[in-house]
């Protein structure tokens, strides 16, 4: 098969899973269910490595597929169009690889709900949208991918249905991505205009030409790369977008990990980096973006430190990791984001998949004060859980060292106030993951007799992605290995250099930095992974030592307070905007819509009123009437021979 | 033309036909009996027929008199029809005072 | 040819009148669905290259220059499809409940239909103005007799506002038809190549605006119409909001545009004003309401605040994202009054209190509702998202080209008003999603049964048009858009004459 099939082929098959699954829904037998809902995307990850065999065998050139024209008018062309690059081949690979493994944890976990064909039905059509995020060839199709996974964000965040709460989560998850959305689409709207093109390639072309009229700084650009990063801030969780993720966690486990930690809401850093030739460009929007990012990053840190639902921990984890991710973009540095990208996927969904196992094992009990000494009971679950967690906080040589130490580096080079506030958000983040850690799986166990009789392993399907993702997580750093360590070694940053040479070109100053020495280098990293240690150990001596158990968030003093609260934010949403448009709406719905309809009737009063006079005039007496005759008559005489002559 | 007619100064057969004309007005503004502000209202027709057939005379123009048959002609048949409401008034009511016939109101 | 398309319909309704039992609403499906065949026929021998075609052209009143012409162009041909592909779905839906007199009942939607062809199919003012004042007498009777609480005031003074508008119209029209030379002619021809002044212009078009606003209708003309959509019985909400309502954005395009270019030029920004204002307006009353068909009757006027904006914005973008969203709108807005009316039909209320948990004992429904739920929301590959994205951008461009200060901001102020119809119909939209298929089981939906056959065959082709036109949009742009590009570039000329 061609090149061109074969892409149409892995984007495709998730979706013939969903029709499969969703048609067949209730009918179909379970053991068909997983079957199928495995088999598609696997079938997808297996085209995404022939596809990547091919694509380097074939010199690395990238290859855009046109398959058949969208929409068409005059003078707007939007083709259905896939692109195979380093960029979309690098996200393929990770999100049918990881995906595969969240399928396969999913058919163990979801194996008993009535609404398991259906569940299997939304990841299959999650996997199909997100892949034509990252395969569209253009910002429209890129748009299709993204409206599609926010909708399946949507479904799966409400998929127990019945819980009322739930439906609000996923509401506010759609509705908020939504406003990001309309930032996203009013971005592509100017780059229709500026550019009269949508497609990657050709805008890429345009503002790399001799003839480019869009210089470094260019408002246009700026104003576009700025509305694209609201579409981003939406999708990937960033202040003031963010409080949707967390009450995401409402979702099914697995959700949680494919589409709230390992893919879906990395699509904005994509999205990015997809761009970078215009970003590139406007260098006020990466000092947007990386400002944004380093609030986003902090605030998440500090709110996870007091949170005590093990999914809520991993929620505003995952929000502070995507702050990292998008200062790495703010300082230009795309392969360091993408590579922590890469890294995140893995230990995140396993992050998540471990805490779907202890939840699983304890029948739906999220709150790690009422967990403990898991370690016993759940060897697999409690190993991996442990390199995830080191993964996250940065310790070498796992996975998250090499890709955070990247950012942190370039960090530094930006400035290193920069360096100090990213190191203190790594030490807030090993701090609360092993906080985590320590509460769910040392210690005596705390929940209730009945929970722990029932305590178990979880079954192969379950374990079996955790092991291979905990062999990602220890591994998978290797992919990045910094210049110190190894020269020529970071296969990642040479893979995808190709990406950047217009950017290069474009604004060669946002990538000439002084040059670290290697002594430095080794000094930074030196210390953040101390610092790092320093925070396991406080968190050692405090939960394990002194085995603290944390307050219900009801009854935190001070910052405390405020911390367990998540700076009231989401408080402060609903009085600022919620609130006031719901009585707005009442009001014009009450109101308003009288007094407007007040003109309306206000004529048929009139008409009325008038009526109602003018009819005491039919007296019914003749001779009134009568009288009335000839008083007009001797009026119209007078009238003809005096008056108007 | 009959030179009767013409011997008769014009303005005599307006003043006349004015007058006819006013006591037919008055009596239908002041009666009460619907067969009296009937014949009243005959009399303000006959009025007006009298002013065409002196015109007519005076000017040798015959379309006067013939508008003059028409009302005539239309007369008899509102006189036919007319009555025939009075008299069913009448027999609805016992009754032809118009200020009893006030039903038809707003 | 297309004499018959009105013919069909006409003498159907006439037939179907004297078959006083339940078989008329056979005999009128089975008509309209010959109409559809009639019509699924002429769109496949339609050239969109070419201009007027299945011509029906007589002499009428001949002193007075008057002529019976129909025919289909580019600009006519998405609205006739949508009626005869409309129609038979709006007469099955009502096969479930019972009315009363059924004979009238269809036969008055067959005249409905007849009527709508011909307003879209009119080329001359006397005609025109025939069926589109024929259009208004079946739907007033469907909803005066057979509505539900306060129908007679809803009726009345619906019936009344959009006569007072008719009447504006007639004028306007016969002041132009006294404009044309010689002998008169009511042409429509003949109007666009009137070279009318300035002040004339303005005269029609605020006599011809008017007219249309209330029919769409355009804030802040709109009073009557939650209140009829709500009373209504579904099928005449339906012939409201999926068809009738394009008449008014079809004659803006038709009727108003080439023959006042001057004025609507000069009140473009008035109007897209208002219609945006309608828009947001809509949609935030829509946000709050309880009654389910209410909430549907102000997302559509919040829709058509949107379309009119696009014609609004003078290029084809905008144009052509009107016409292919006056066709997504009429199939999205019919399936989803057909769902309120399958829910109200089972639990007896369309108060989203009482309802909850429908999902969990009707899985069809809720597949076929998410779908259409969906196009109305806009999202991509649905018919919704095509539409919107068109007149946004046609909208965007517009500001962003037509403003000598500060054009960006003001584009993306006015991109952000407009767009966000696509926060706020998600936000109503999910709501009353929600609201009615999950949670828990209340009393009324305790014993709801999932979709029969006959709602089945409703719902089912509506749902895959849904998913269709989102996916190959073109199929329908290509064949309007020569005409529309064509119309605009006559307008956009005789503006710069």
């Amino acid at each position: 098969m061609d090149n061109k099939t074969l892409a149409l082929l892995a984007l495709l098959l998730p979706f013939i899973g969903f029709l499969i699954n969703g048609l067949g829904f209730r009918r179909l037998p379970k053991p068909l269910v997983g079957l199928v809902a495995v088999a598609m995307p696997l079938a997808s990850f297996i085209i995404t490595l022939i596809l990547f065999g091919k694509f380097q065998s074939g010199g690395s050139k990238s290859m855009t597929f046109i398959y058949a024209n969208w929409i068409a008018i005059h003078d707007i062309t939007i083709s259905f169009s896939l692109l195979i690059d380093q960029l979309s081949l690098i996200m393929l690979s990770f999100v049918t690889g990881v995906g595969t493994l969240i399928h396969v944890y999913s058919a163990g976990y979801m194996g008993e709900d009535e609404g398991y064909g259906k569940f299997m039905a939304y990841l299959n059509l999650f996997m199909f949208s997100m892949l034509a995020l990252i395969m569209g060839s253009n910002y429209m199709i890129m748009f299709i991918g993204w409206e599609g996974v926010g909708l399946c964000s949507f479904l799966l965040i409400g998929f127990w249905n019945k819980n009322r709460p739930y439906n609000a989560a996923a509401q506010k998850a759609f509705v908020m991505n939504r406003i990001g959305d309309l930032g996203l689409i009013l971005g592509v709207f100017l780059i229709f205009i500026f550019f009269g093109t949508s497609e990657y390639k050709d805008i890429e072309a345009f503002v790399g030409a001799e003839t480019n009229p869009y210089k470094v700084g260019a408002w246009q650009v700026v104003t576009i790369t700025i509305l694209l990063f609201v579409g981003a801030m939406g999708k990937s969780a960033q202040v003031p977008l963010y409080t949707w993720l967390p009450d995401a966690m409402a979702g099914p486990t697995p959700v949680s990990a494919l589409i709230h930690a390992a893919t879906m809401v990395t699509a904005g850093i994509y999205m990015v980096v997809r761009s970078n030739f215009l970003y590139s460009l406007a260098p006020a929007t990466l000092d947007i973006v990386l400002v944004i990012a380093l609030i986003t990053a902090l605030l998440a840190a500090s709110i996870g430190i007091f949170q005590n639902d093990i999914k809520k921990v991993l929620a505003y984890s995952t929000v502070s990791q995507l702050g990292y991710m998008f200062m790495a973009l703010g300082v230009a540095s795309y392969t360091s984001g993408m590579f922590h990208v890469i890294t995140h996927a893995f230990f995140k969904a396993l992050l998540f998949l471990g805490a779907g196992s202890v939840i699983h094992a304890l029948h739906h009990e999220q709150d790690i004060r009422n967990m403990g000494g898991l370690r016993k009971y759940m060897p697999i679950t409690f190993i991996t859980f442990l390199v995830a967690t080191l993964a996250i906080s940065g310790i070498p040589p796992f996975a998250g060292f090499f890709s955070k130490d990247e950012i942190l580096m370039h960090l530094y080079q930006k400035s290193p106030v920069l360096w100090v506030l990213g190191v203190a958000g790594s030490a807030m983040t090993s701090f609360y993951m092993f906080r985590l850690f320590f509460l769910t799986f040392l210690g005596e166990f705390r929940g209730t007799e009945e929970q722990r009789h029932h305590l178990h392993e979880s079954p192969i399907s379950i374990t079996l992605p955790l092991m291979i993702l905990a062999v990602l997580s220890i591994g998978g750093g290797l992919i990045g290995i910094p210049e110190v360590f190894a020269k020529d070694a970071n296969w990642l940053a040479k893979f995808t250099a190709p990406l950047f040479t217009t950017s290069q070109k474009l604004n060669p100053q946002l990538f000439n930095h002084a040059h670290l020495s290697h002594s430095t280098e080794y000094i930074l990293m030196g210390v953040s992974v101390v610092v790092a240690i320093g925070s396991i150990i406080f968190a050692y001596i405090k939960f394990v030592a002194n085995r603290t158990v944390p307050k219900p968030e009801t009854e935190q003093q001070g910052i405390g307070k405020v911390l367990a609260n998540k700076y009231y934010v989401d408080e402060l949403y609903n009085t600022v905007f919620v609130k006031p448009i719901l009585a707005f709406s009442r009001f014009l719905g009450e109101s308003f819509e009288v007094f407007v309809d007040l003109i309306v009737e206000g004529f048929g009063q009139i008409v009325k009123g008038l009526g109602n006079a003018f009819r005491k005039l039919q007296t019914g007496s003749i001779g009134v009437y009568l009288f009335a005759i000839v008083i007009g008559a001797v009026i119209w005489i007078a009238f003809n021979l005096f008056i108007y002559k | 033309m009959p030179e009767i007619i013409t011997k008769i100064p014009l303005e005599y057969y307006i003043i006349l036909a004015s007058i006819l004309f006013c006591i037919g007005v008055i009596g239908v503004l002041t009666r009460k009996n619907a067969l009296i502000i009937f014949m009243c209202v005959e009399l303000m027709l006959n009025a007006v027929n009298m002013l065409f057939i002196a015109f007519s005379a005076y000017k040798g123009d015959a379309a006067g008199q013939v508008f003059v048959f028409f009302i005539m002609a239309v007369a008899a048949a509102e006189v036919a029809v007319g009555l025939a409401i009075i008299v069913m008034i009448y027999r609805n009511t016992r009754s032809v005072d118009i200020g009893q016939l006030n039903k038809i109101k707003y | 040819m297309t004499l018959w398309l009105v013919l069909i319909p006409l003498i159907a309704s006439l037939i179907v009148f004297f078959i006083r039992n339940e078989q008329a609403k056979r005999i009128a499906l089975l008509f309209s669905c010959l109409e559809l065949i009639l019509g699924v026929y002429l769109v496949a021998q339609f050239d969109p290259l070419k201009k007027l075609q299945f011509e029906t052209n007589f002499s009428w009143i001949a002193s007075a220059g008057i002529n019976f012409h129909l025919g289909i162009d580019g600009i006519g041909i998405l609205p006739v499809i949508l009626t005869v592909l409309l129609v038979p779905f709006i007469i099955l839906s009502a096969f479930e409940t019972k009315y009363e007199k059924p004979n009238v009942f269809y036969g008055l939607i067959l005249l409905m239909q007849a009527s709508l062809v011909g307003v879209f199919t009119a080329q001359g003012a006397f005609a025109y103005y025939l069926f589109w004042e024929g259009a208004l007498i079946p739907v007033y009777f469907l909803a005066a007799i057979w509505g539900g609480e306060n129908r007679i005031r809803v009726t009345f003074k619906f019936f009344i506002y959009t006569v007072f508008g008719s009447l504006l119209m007639l004028i306007a029209l016969v002041y132009m038809y006294m404009q044309t030379p010689g002998s008169h002619s009511d042409e429509l021809q003949a109007f666009y190549a009137l070279g009318l002044s300035k002040n004339t212009q303005y005269i029609i078009f605020i006599g011809l605006f008017i007219a249309f606003a209330i029919k769409m209708p355009v804030f802040p003309f709109h009073t009557w119409q939650p209140d009829t959509y709500t009373i209504s019985p579904t099928p005449a909400t339906m012939l409201l909001s999926g068809i009738m309502l394009k008449m008014g954005i079809y004659s803006v395009i038709r009727w108003l545009l080439p023959v006042t270019p001057t004025a609507v030029w000069d009140n473009s920004t008035i109007v897209m004003t208002l219609a945006i204002i309608g828009l947001i307006y809509g949609a935030i009353i829509a946000i709050q309401q309880k009654d389910i068909k209410r909430l549907l009757a102000y997302s559509s006027f919040s829709h058509v605040g949107l379309m009119v904006a696009g014609i609004f914005a003078f290029n084809h973008v905008g144009l052509q994202g009107a016409m292919i969203q006056m066709l997504a709108h009429g199939i999205n807005v019919v399936g989803l009054f057909f769902v309120v009316d399958i829910i109200q039909r089972r639990t007896g209320t369309r108060n989203l209190a009482d309802l909850g948990g429908i999902t969990q004992s009707a899985p069809v429904l809720t597949v076929l509702f998410a779908i259409i739920m969906l196009g109305s929301v806009g999202l991509p590959l649905t018919n919704g998202f095509v539409g919107e994205f068109m007149l946004l951008i046609g909208i965007f461009k517009f500001s962003y080209l037509n403003f000598a200060v500060m054009p960006l901001a003001i584009a993306i102020s006015v991109g952000v008003l407009a767009g966000s119809t696509l926060i706020f119909g998600a936000v109503y939209m999910l709501r009353m999603f929600q609201g009615v298929m999950f949670g828990e089981k209340t009393l009324k939906t305790a014993e709801f049964k999932d979709v029969t056959v006959s709602e089945a065959l409703v719902l089912v082709p509506l749902a895959i048009l849904v998913l269709v036109m989102g996916v190959a949009p073109n199929i329908f742009i290509k064949l309007s858009e020569p005409a529309t590009k064509e119309l605009l570039d006559f307008v956009i000329s005789k503006i710069n004459k």
